[in-house]
């Protein structure tokens, strides 16, 4: 039987990538609510304590996303980050800013951890507006020739960029807010259910204006979701988005502590799901696709032979260590 | 300024953050073995020293983490950013050479670094050190891939060049275990073990300059001693084999660190010198006859290759390598005589009295970060003007660079390090000039808690209530 390799990676790197964007984006979404939450309620310390534990290897996806399109798809890799330049180096800052404050906070002297604090919400405010820019600059499109990168220096930079900007922000708000729903009580859980109804409603409405101005970008787009064979997936996904739009709005109001966080990780994959049709085939829209961007086919066998044995190691000892810290946030699992 | 290229602008930038970055995982890479050293004794003799002396290095392990896991990411962007051309071709080679150091080193060190950072008293003592050992073992893993990917760079061995110009993996065996691979991968964890074996003596030694009694800057001290005084020597061959390994597939390299413009048998070893590339000479040398044939040659009158059997344009910057060797050589050699110091005072049973001795080892403390980014400096500069040895250019490597971005990033970069990292080295500092408490395991871990977070335990106690 003969595998199709780069189709195969293609969806080992969008599964990379859906990882990166469902784990890092709950705790980068703690991180923007942070100057929302006043500092002397002592608050922020369990808000940061929660993801404290988790948040580098959440942070690994993105390296992975990042190495194994160097080695997978290494054109896509060439052209890609050359169009996206500003964006993805101002993301790189924003989470060195965010990613320094989770142990500087702790060594600060008491009136110089409000600098940390604003590190780490400016970070991760950056980083994921950033990848906000970045989806959308791809969505739009990158000009390539030559095996080289061919659009202007500015082209990442539009309104429709700075929506999905925007978007990916609040988006992320609400999967911070739902986690921090999850894992606290009281007072702050009480804030974070605040937080989860507002977001969710903007973020169903950003979608909702984002999905309505995609097709118009396109024509290529316009035929994939409303002409063809596709059509099913045009009724199917938002008929199970607004599935998950009501568990996460029931289970806010009835208080239930796990039911928003899957709901609202339920309406990224869904939206995730849509971009993946739109792209499909192409690796990078509008021209480049998926077997044109890949590597030899030694180099994507010769990775695949420990990807299939080493990412199932990884999801189990990720999910023992997401094990460990299971339940509320408390201080006895710290060291501070 | 004005007449800088964005090429030298996106070198600059590379050298810059690679530089910065190197320094975490030189200190990370010897730390978490040292706690796995120190987590799995405690196991074995029940002793509360190494608990205490665990505890305390924990703390400035994670301060050092976190800032090269962030540093680190940089770099994993910064070849497509300013290197397409290079991710392109190289990328089917090297690209998934990173992709096993990502799966085997960054996931297993991400992952149980919570366990071992938060977890103490969520799992049970062995499990525990279990977290430890493969924090540890994926620091080592990743050093295995990465110098692996570096090594292939210098001494490209095991792929073919496609149609498309791209560099295609034929025997991966070959591939990583290209021809300098070994000798740069045991080089390069000798000198993350030694750069952190002088922090931790530094740190001892420190202390006991207070108060000798100290048990645990005692374990501290001594420990970082051992290393120093058996390592050293060790590193010293290793370096000595790599530099045979660099004479024999790089020859250009090594007669740039040398400064021998001219072909000579019974090559002098040159200790002091300014080798000028312009004019082919090296100006006002101090020598020792025949060394430099000796060392390299093993002979003694060896015929060592000067510059200019070499084409002009494939010159290295001679007087950069030439001069950052000579340090990194002159670290290694006082990092040997304070060994061998404290090889003679142990034998004396005198090692902790000899307050000489401690201040020495205070002062040697940074050693190894200048050795390391000046080994670093010898061979990364000493592979110029090429990216990948003999085959790709740097100059034929680059992104289509624009000016203003890279300088912009550039200089966004410089002041976001040199804020950021920059007061994170000044808090690691902080915690070790605080003394290693002598105490019971509880002492130690409330100790900790109070020097960290104040206030927000109460606030944790409404939370659990």
């Amino acid at each position: 039987m003969e595998f199709d390799l780069p189709l195969i990676w293609a969806a080992i790197i969008a599964f990379a990538i859906l990882a990166y964007v469902s784990l890092d984006g709950f705790d980068l979404g703690v991180g923007i609510m942070f100057p929302f939450m006043p500092e002397k309620s002592g608050h922020r310390d369990a808000m940061m304590n929660s993801v404290a534990p988790i948040w580098d290897g959440n942070e690994t996806w993105l390296v992975l996303g990042g190495g194994g399109l160097l080695a997978v798809f290494p054109l896509a890799y060439a052209v890609v980050l050359p169009a996206l330049y500003v964006p993805i180096i101002a993301m790189l800052l924003g989470l060195i800013f965010r990613g320094v404050a989770f142990e500087f906070r702790w060594r600060a002297s008491e009136e110089r951890r409000i600098w940390w604090d604003r590190s780490f919400a400016f970070g991760s405010l950056l980083a994921a507006f950033a990848q906000g820019i970045c989806l959308g600059a791809l969505i739009q499109g990158i000009e390539v020739a030559d095996r080289s990168y061919a659009g202007g220096r500015l082209d990442w930079l539009t309104p429709f960029s700075i929506l999905t900007g925007i978007s990916l922000v609040v988006g992320y708000v609400l999967l911070g807010s739902t986690w921090l729903v999850m894992k606290t009580e009281g007072e702050l859980q009480t804030f974070a259910r605040k937080f989860a109804m507002i977001s969710g409603i903007l973020t169903l409405a950003l979608i909702g204006v984002v999905s309505l101005a995609t097709p118009f970008l396109d024509a290529e787009y316009h035929h994939r979701w409303f002409e063809g064979g596709n059509l099913i997936f045009s009724i199917i996904v938002p008929f199970l988005l607004t599935i998950c739009a009501g568990v996460l709005f029931l289970g806010l109001k009835r208080h239930h502590d796990i039911r928003p966080f899957f709901a609202a990780h339920g309406i990224f994959l869904l939206c995730y799901i849509g971009i993946g049709i739109s792209f499909y085939p192409r690796m990078v829209p509008p021209d480049l696709t998926i077997w044109a961007a890949a590597a030899p086919d030694k180099s994507l066998h010769f990775l695949l032979v420990g990807t299939v044995f080493l990412v199932p190691i990884i999801l189990a000892y990720t999910i023992y260590s997401y094990w460990v810290f299971r339940g509320k946030v408390d201080e006895s699992g710290g060291y501070h | 300024m004005f007449d800088i290229s964005a090429l030298d602008l996106a070198r600059m930038q590379f050298a810059f953050t690679v530089s910065f970055h190197i320094i975490f995982p030189a200190f990370s890479i010897g730390l978490a073995s040292f706690l796995a050293v120190l987590e799995g004794l405690w196991l074995l003799k029940k002793d509360d020293t190494y608990m205490q002396v665990f505890n305390y290095w924990k703390v400035i392990f994670a301060v050092g983490f976190g800032m090269g896991v962030v540093s680190g990411i940089v770099m994993a962007y910064q070849f497509g950013t300013n290197w397409s051309v290079f991710s392109d071709k190289a990328g089917p080679v090297i690209g998934p050479l990173m992709g096993y150091e990502v799966m085997s080193a960054f996931f297993l060190e991400a992952g149980f670094l919570g366990v071992m950072l938060f977890g103490q008293k969520r799992v049970g003592p062995r499990l525990h050190f279990f977290a430890t050992l493969m924090v540890a073992a994926g620091t080592l893993f990743s050093a295995f891939w990465i110098l692996s990917v570096n090594s292939w760079m210098q001494t490209p061995t095991g792929h073919t060049i496609n149609a498309a110009g791209q560099f295609v993996p034929d025997v991966w065996f070959n591939v990583i275990f290209n021809p300098s691979f070994p000798y740069r991968f045991v080089h390069m964890v000798l000198a993350a073990y030694l750069t952190t074996a002088f922090v931790v003596g530094a740190v001892g030694a420190f202390h006991l300059l207070k108060d000798k009694t100290n048990k645990n800057a005692r374990l501290m001290f001594s420990m970082a001693m051992w290393m120093a005084a058996i390592v050293t020597p060790i590193q010293m061959v290793a370096g000595d084999q790599q530099g045979l390994n660099t004479l024999e597939h790089q020859p250009a390299k090594i007669a740039a660190i040398e400064g021998h413009y001219n072909n000579v048998t019974g090559a002098p070893l040159v200790l002091f010198g300014i080798p000028d590339n312009e004019t082919g000479e090296l100006l006002y040398s101090i020598e020792i006859p025949r060394l430099g044939s000796l060392i390299l040659t093993h002979t003694w009158d060896g015929e060592l290759q000067g510059l200019n059997a070499f084409p002009k344009e494939d010159w290295p910057n001679t007087f950069l390598i030439f001069w950052s060797f000579r340090i990194m050589v002159g670290m290694g050699v006082i990092m040997l005589i304070v060994g061998l110091w404290s090889l003679m005072r142990r034998f004396q049973e005198r090692l902790y009295d000899d307050p000489w001795l401690a201040r020495a080892a205070v002062a040697v403390g940074p050693a190894g970060f200048v050795a390391v980014l000046c080994g670093w400096i010898t061979t990364e500069a000493g592979r110029q003007p090429w990216t990948i040895y003999g085959l790709l250019r740097t100059a034929e490597s680059a992104s289509p660079l624009n000016g203003v971005e890279v300088g912009g990033t550039l200089l966004a970069f410089i002041v976001v390090y040199f804020t950021l990292f920059g007061t994170g080295v000044y808090y690691m500092l902080k915690l070790m000039a605080k003394p290693p408490l002598i105490g019971t395991e509880d002492q130690t871990t409330s100790f900790k808690r109070a020097s960290g977070m104040t206030g927000a335990p109460s606030t944790l106690d409404r939370l659990d209530n």
